[in-house]
């Protein structure tokens, strides 16, 4: 579908004439994402956030494992911003150092799914035929099953490593994006430049890695954007469960579960990673939206 | 319609070999992990543990051990390993209906909130109450039950005293997991209501219906919201089986005694045949649920076409 929106340029009228002339589609899509201020706000919140969290060690005057009894739980301070958990540990930096885990996850996780999503889906697109059946039956196998049951499940049975985590995530989230990996492709493999391919007796997996899937790069991006707050959503669930990350360790899911338990007493232990965390939700999905008008401007134009 | 029974038939017959493939996996994934449901139990001594091993047959080959589980279950009398003497059929028929009436009331919560605000906003297009619902169906979605349950429950139990923290005693122990649940989802049905109905809304049909001098309200009501919300339709499947299977958060966090709770537990005390009874019967639901979703959608939606796909 990209592609089919950059020739025809005439499709779009409604953007203003300031719109570069004869551009790229990327340099199309960077300008309309520029001009969708929800989504440019989402990546600058994103990147801001991502900066702290990773320069966390370097930023915080605290560690995160670092104890102070003594002082023990107090609410937000000029010295302590977020307050400090009962073992008087700063939560601001134990928010940052959570965020470190959390967001790596989230793009471990959605690497995993997009590696297994996007082969699988170029390659049962464009083979076709038989092969297609049987590998799309598969996916809709594997759909019928509860996907929170099967994670849980994995992470009993295998134990609660962190690496494990990326790729049990991983393996559940890939499907969909098969699913739109193949459907682009399906449409993909008519095109004279496909036949052109064959026809110079280029294999097939040189067709399928140089010439299919750079042409569906823009919706794995956009799908790619969107399953990076999903992921993150679901490693904070199993957390919550006692199943993801175990402290001392902590990421945004352990520091919700830690101050849901104490939230009668200390309010602050809860709302400081649920800030955290909703926001940083909050601006992926916007900018996942935006990304999808801009590479996408034919879907979802309301 | 034996087109329709046709349709149903072999869709229930593809069930079969998908709910067994499901089952070995399963059964695989719980062998495969480490310990047995017995060594939890620091103080068992070994005889006893071996013992215990030999009654329920966990040292027969593994096909014969899997074979062996399946006809218990078909039978009924699967004996789950942690709670001795009760069965895991009963286990499930004691804990389901607590997680079903949950769901119910939080589909009954997704519903009278998602529906109204995604069709107002439709309707008020670019307005304010197009923008606040849709803001607040975006924070809805980003707020997680995990984080929606304990905010909830520190405004309305802890700071306001209005309610439980938790339980599942009273008529009012269900108010705050139905919503924790119920609003998660009000969040999905209002975006999708309000894209349906935009989509419905911008169509001919439409205009013809408003050029012959309609009210809005006959309109809205008899024309636009037939066709507005099939996207509705198609999302309540899975989110219906969501609310009643992926209910794990709510059921922990309130103290719900539902199938979550109880699938949760067995899968920590490595209870097998527990984890494989609750498995096979959350996939059997949602292959039947959305079995249901099919046939709701073909009879509201003439265009759409049955495939056995």
């Amino acid at each position: 579908m990209p592609d089919k929106a950059h020739a025809e340029p005439a499709s779009s009228s409604g953007v203003a004439p300031s719109r570069p002339v004869g551009s790229s589609l990327w340099r199309d899509a960077w300008y309309r994402l520029g001009r969708n201020r929800m989504a440019l706000l989402g990546l600058v919140f994103f990147v801001v956030v991502t900066l702290l969290c990773s320069l966390a060690p370097w930023l915080s005057s605290y560690r995160y494992n670092a104890t102070d009894l003594a002082y023990g739980a107090r609410g937000p301070c000029a010295e302590h911003l977020l307050g400090t958990d009962t073992l008087g540990r700063d939560l601001l930096a134990r928010c940052l150092y959570g965020g470190r885990v959390s967001i790596s996850v989230g793009f471990l996780a959605t690497g995993v799914s997009l590696l297994i999503g996007v082969l699988y889906g170029a390659v049962s697109g464009f083979v076709g035929g038989k092969t297609d059946s049987v590998m799309m039956r598969l996916v809709d196998i594997l759909y019928a099953l509860p996907f929170t049951v099967f994670v849980i499940l994995l992470m009993v049975a295998f134990g609660q490593d962190i690496r494990l985590l990326f790729v049990a995530i991983g393996a559940v989230t890939w499907l969909t994006m098969a699913r739109i990996v193949r459907g682009q492709v399906l449409s993909i493999r008519e095109q004279e430049y496909i036949d052109a391919a064959i026809a110079l007796g280029l294999s097939r997996p040189r067709i399928i890695l140089r010439h299919v899937i750079p042409n569906v790069l823009g919706p794995i991006i956009v799908y790619a954007t969107l399953t990076v707050p999903s992921v993150m959503l679901l490693e904070a669930m199993l957390s919550f469960l006692g199943l993801g990350i175990q402290p001392p360790m902590s990421s945004w899911g352990v520091l919700i579960k830690e101050g849901a338990a104490k939230m009668d007493v200390y309010p602050w232990l809860l709302i400081g990673p649920a800030l955290f965390f909703s926001l940083t939700l909050f601006s992926l999905n916007f900018l996942g939206d935006g990304l999808r008008d801009a590479l996408d401007p034919e879907s979802a134009r309301d | 319609m034996p087109s329709m029974l046709k349709f149903v038939v072999i869709r229930v017959l593809q069930a079969v070999p998908v709910l067994l493939a499901i089952a070995v996996l399963t059964f695989c994934m719980v062998r495969l992990a480490p310990g047995d449901p017995f060594s939890d139990e620091k103080n068992m001594p070994e005889e006893i543990r071996a013992n215990l091993l030999a009654r329920y047959g966990l040292n027969d080959p593994l096909p014969k051990q899997f074979v062996r589980f399946m006809g218990d279950l078909f039978r009924g009398d699967l004996p789950s390993y942690k709670y001795v003497g009760r069965t895991v059929n009963e286990l499930i028929a004691q804990a389901f209906p607590v997680s079903l009436e949950l769901g119910l009331y939080a589909l009954v919560v997704a519903l009278a909130v998602g529906l109204p605000a995604g069709v107002i906003a439709a309707l008020k297009r670019n307005s304010a109450w197009d923008y606040l619902p849709m803001s607040a169906a975006m924070t809805g979605i980003c707020l997680p039950t995990f984080v929606m349950g304990p905010l909830l429950a520190l405004v309305l139990a802890v700071w306001l005293g209005w309610l439980n923290p938790l339980g599942w005693e009273s008529w009012s122990d269900r108010i705050l997991p139905s919503l924790t649940l119920g609003l998660y989802y009000a969040a999905y049905v209002a975006r999708l209501a309000r894209g349906g109905m935009l989509e419905i809304l911008s169509q001919d049909f439409i205009r013809t219906a408003r050029a012959k001098g309609l009210p809005e309200r006959t309109v809205v009501l008899k024309h636009a919201l037939k066709g507005g919300l099939l996207p509705v339709v198609s999302f309540l499947g899975p989110a219906f089986a969501g609310m009643i299977s992926g209910s794990f958060v709510v059921e922990t966090i309130f103290f719900v005694p539902g199938l979550g709770r109880f699938f949760v537990n067995a899968a920590f005390n490595r209870d097998y045949t527990m984890v494989m009874g609750t498995v096979l019967f959350y996939a059997t639901l949602i292959i039947l649920l959305n079995l249901v979703v099919d046939v709701a959608y073909v009879l509201i939606n003439p265009k759409a076409r049955l495939t056995d796909a």
